[in-house]
């Protein structure tokens, strides 16, 4: 039976949610173990025993930069137990690891999947390419571990139950001059339910004008108690913070509802939402992308359009 | 201070991209341009290099074709380009490219390297984390503020809910987002001047590295593709039609 690692980030004192989606997954693909990465707990663990993993690696670089120590740690961990398979989510600290193990290994990491498989002794992938249009098969031609990185909600999360896992505490070493520190965290305030959780999203995009016009969607969202989000373009213009971002750079999202507003549809932004059950989009370019996806588009001025939606649905 | 910038040439995002038939290869025409992520690399690099007094040198791994994508990032001001291209790099993956970078750069020698966070045609994502493992230095990734002082790096780091103030010592490798920095735009007089800018050409025996591909595509085949529903113009009475999906939908 093949061994499969699965990387797991502490958010919020428990495993992320995306480590959950990728138990799921690995749980159909072999024995699994998990590789976390945070201060750990009874709970967290008994989660992870829960979504049927036996074995829990664990490792807390406490306040230390995650990647070197942890992907030091975790090479010497895989040459030691030579596991076939390591799954990491395509996030900001499974990427760090991700990238610097590959290159301690000389192993081959793939990216982006949203599929994965061990078959006829290699892994093999899914990749949705030009913006989700068509669909990519790739394989590994070397020798395992295979290193993958999995795109968040390709697999739902769901607990299979089982009994507390065994936990064995991995010491990090010292890293030399590859060592850095985190000196702070910040975490941005937020109004109303979390983007990648959210059930109903409003976004917005460069076709609001400006960033005062970013009002519109907050005002929205909030009649339709849904999250708040925004495309790359606005983001790097500096309009609302980088924690809004839905797409390839940003998060990937897959509400009942999803409603974008001045958002002309690069691929960029498409793979993040296109899997949205209800797509509604408004936008004055009867050409833009964004309608070829849309369930219903209102081809308009989102700043006549919103304030009136907005309007009758005060008035309901 | 001498940085380094990765940047890379792509093919014009503007026009659609096709792959070769059996390699599933990108199709990378003569002229590419620079990826605009880029940009932001570049201008970072400018901007610290400044401050410090120091060089920037541009590290490029790919076809070189009319070299339109380097001279954009040279007109911006960059010092000179270090351009790999062999062909025994096509259908390279993230860990071939890392290697490639990481020779380049020692050989050349550097302070800082600064890339972006991952590429618009190819995204791997994990491409500056492994040149830094490589090069046995920090990185220091999606940065959205970076300033540099006594030998130390400190950058506001994006992360899902907000970001991380992260520190180590230069050398090290940074990733930028888009947005760290605005980018200039190149003057008359620095399009001309990139022309004369010292561009060197490595093949992968010139740096010791050995072509080893670990991933290859196997096929591609058309999506499921969601269908465009109904789309209507705005007579001023189209705001009831989304009331009315949104009642259906039960959101309301």
């Amino acid at each position: 039976m093949a061994t499969v690692w699965v990387f797991a980030r502490e958010v919020d004192g428990a495993p992320s949610t995306m480590s959950l989606e990728l138990l799921t997954k690995a749980r159909d693909l072999g024995q699994v173990s998990v590789v976390y990465v945070g201060a750990g707990s009874e709970k967290a663990f008994a989660t992870i025993g829960q979504y049927g993993a036996g074995e829990v690696f664990h490792l807390d670089p406490g306040d230390r930069l995650v990647a070197a120590p942890v992907a030091h740690a975790l090479a010497e961990l895989v040459r030691a137990r030579t596991p076939d398979l390591i799954l990491f989510g395509q996030a900001y600290d499974d990427r760090d690891v991700a990238g610097r193990l590959a290159a301690r290994l000389g192993a081959t990491v793939i990216s982006n999947a949203i599929g994965v498989s061990l078959e006829g002794g290699t892994a093999t992938t899914s990749h949705e390419i030009f913006g989700g249009a068509q669909i990519a098969g790739a394989t590994f031609t070397g020798a395992p571990p295979y290193l993958v990185l999995v795109r968040p909600k390709s697999f739902p999360a769901s607990p299979s139950g089982g009994p507390a896992p065994q936990v064995s505490p991995q010491a990090l070493a010292e890293v030399g001059p590859a060592d850095g520190r985190i000196i702070e965290a910040h975490v941005e305030e937020r109004e109303g339910p979390k983007l990648e959780d959210a059930a109903v999203i409003v976004s917005g995009g460069r076709g609001l004008g400006s960033a005062e016009n970013y009002q519109l969607i907050e005002k929205l969202a909030k009649l339709l108690r849904a999250a708040t989000g925004a495309t790359r373009a606005i983001v790097d213009a500096g309009w609302v913070p980088y924690a809004k971002q839905v797409g390839q750079t940003g998060k990937t999202v897959k509400p009942e509802v999803y409603i974008a507003a001045g958002v002309s549809g690069a691929m960029q932004h498409l793979v993040g939402m296109k899997d949205a059950k209800t797509i509604i989009a408004i936008n004055k370019d009867p050409d833009a992308p964004i309608f070829t996806i849309a369930d219903l588009g209102v081809v308009g001025d989102v700043h006549k359009v919103l304030p009136k939606l907005i309007e009758a649905l005060e008035n309901r | 201070m001498r940085v380094v910038v990765c940047a890379k040439q792509i093919p014009d995002p503007a026009s659609p991209y096709r792959l070769e038939p059996d390699s599933h290869w990108l199709v990378r025409p003569g002229e590419q341009v620079l990826d605009d992520t880029d940009r932001y690399g570049v201008e970072m690099g400018l901007q610290l290099a400044q401050a410090a007094g120091g060089t920037v040198t541009l590290v490029s791994m790919g076809p070189t074709g009319t070299m339109q994508g380097i001279r954009q990032a040279l007109a911006m001001g960059a010092d000179k380009a270090i351009v790999i291209d062999d062909p025994g790099l096509r259908g390279s993956d993230a860990l071939l490219t890392a290697r490639v970078l990481a020779a380049a750069i020692s050989k050349e020698g550097f302070d800082l390297v600064i890339a972006g966070t991952e590429s618009t045609d190819g995204y791997s994502g994990v491409v500056p984390q492994m040149v830094a493992e490589l090069l046995d230095v920090p990185a220091l990734t999606y940065a959205t503020q970076v300033e540099i002082s006594d030998g130390q790096i400190t950058i506001h780091r994006q992360t899902n809910n907000g970001y991380e103030v992260v520190q180590a010592s230069v050398p090290a490798v940074v990733s930028v987002t888009a947005g760290v920095v605005e980018p200039r735009y190149p003057t008359f007089k620095g399009i001309m001047d990139a022309k004369k800018k010292p561009v060197e050409t490595h093949t992968l025996s010139d740096l010791g590295v050995a072509p080893e591909i670990g991933q290859k595509v196997r096929d591609v085949s058309v999506a499921a593709s969601r269908k465009a529903g109904v789309k209507i113009e705005d007579d001023g009475e189209a705001h009831l039609k989304i009331v009315e999906l949104l009642a259906h939908r039960k959101v309301i």
